[in-house]
């Protein structure tokens, strides 16, 4: 893994972003701006699903609603990202709290992929349901838990790479 | 007047609160976590709020609905982040109080409270406020862009402030 890491480290773009004074942080900035523009949205979305708020608002509307929004903002922290990781792709790969986000990041994927493949079939019943069914409810449960945790693991990647 | 700020920020990172929180290792991070998370909650709310003002979204519902559903939760997170807030700068009290990215990030933080207050307000007496006349819909659109701009600001002007040397060391 460490050889193809190293070859990505040292492309012409990693080499700018690592080099360049405010190249990293702009991109950080738009990382984080994106970051927080997912995990506040698809709460939205994890509250209503277990029944927490807004249990009037029909969950198909609300999915339609907020459920883009949350792509696009996810799209552009995955490309921020990765250009942020491969300015020091070799570190990051090694740092314990940065492979626990992209295990995290995988378990979301997961999560989505079971609600729109097998939970959301069934979803025309429960449209207007003040309490979505329990698996409903779980995968807002899990959504929730899991986008904290890459928050606060994003968080101490910066702490135990450098002290910012 | 720098001076003084100065003088205090020194004071203040002497103080035992100060030195107890600069010196457990995970406090930092962890208050930290707990204000970017509080972060996330206002900034889902004014994205939905202010996409709404602007007409991408909720298209057929009034703008009243939005405002009900989501504005409400900035006021308590607002708190959170106030405290949150103050924990950081009492451990740090240099790195915030003598930092341009900071005094920008607050003072865009007030503009961004102005705007999401007054968004509010009217529509609190007059559900229809927004939309009752072709001005008020261009206002509103207008206080929409406005919003999401300082928003966007104080995250960044939050991230930079770990990349801003500070005035006066």
């Amino acid at each position: 893994m460490d050889p193809l890491l190293q070859q990505l480290y040292d492309t012409p773009l990693a080499a700018a972003i690592r080099e360049s004074g405010t190249l990293f942080p702009w991109i950080e900035s738009v990382h984080v701006l994106a970051i927080v523009t997912v995990v506040g949205t698809i709460t939205v979305w994890d509250l209503r699903l277990l029944g927490l708020a807004w249990r009037r608002r029909a969950i198909g509307q609300l999915r339609r609603e907020v459920v883009p929004i949350t792509w696009i903002a996810f799209v552009i922290s995955a490309i921020t990202g990765l250009l942020l990781f491969s300015s020091n792709a070799v570190k990051y790969s090694h740092n314990t709290f940065f492979l626990a986000k992209m295990a995290l990041l995988v378990l979301a994927l997961v999560n989505v992929l079971i609600f729109d493949v097998i939970t959301a079939k069934g979803m025309a019943r429960w449209n207007d349901a003040p309490r979505p069914p329990a698996p409903a409810a779980l995968s807002g449960a899990v959504s929730l838990a899991v986008w904290v945790a890459v928050i606060v693991c994003g968080r101490w990647i910066g702490f135990t790479m450098s002290v910012f | 007047m720098a001076l003084s700020v100065h003088a205090f920020a020194e004071w203040l990172a002497a103080t035992p609160f100060s030195l107890l929180i600069q010196n457990v290792a995970w406090i930092i991070p962890t208050v930290q976590s707990i204000h970017i998370l509080a972060i996330t909650v206002i900034v889902g709310s004014a994205v939905m709020t202010n996409l709404k003002m602007v007409g991408v979204i909720g298209r057929g519902q009034p703008i009243a609905t939005y405002v009900g559903r989501f504005l409400p939760w900035v006021w308590p997170t607002l708190v959170v982040l106030l405290v949150s807030g103050t924990l950081l700068i009492v451990a740090e009290p240099g790195r915030s109080l003598e930092n341009p990215s900071f005094v920008l990030k607050m003072s865009l933080l007030v503009l961004a409270i102005a705007v999401t207050a007054a968004t509010q307000i009217p529509v609190g007496k007059d559900a229809g406020f927004w939309e009752a006349t072709g001005a008020r819909k261009l206002a509103g659109q207008a206080l929409g862009v406005l919003a999401l701009c300082l928003w966007t600001g104080i995250v960044f002007a939050g991230r930079w402030i770990a990349y801003t040397n500070v005035a006066g060391g």
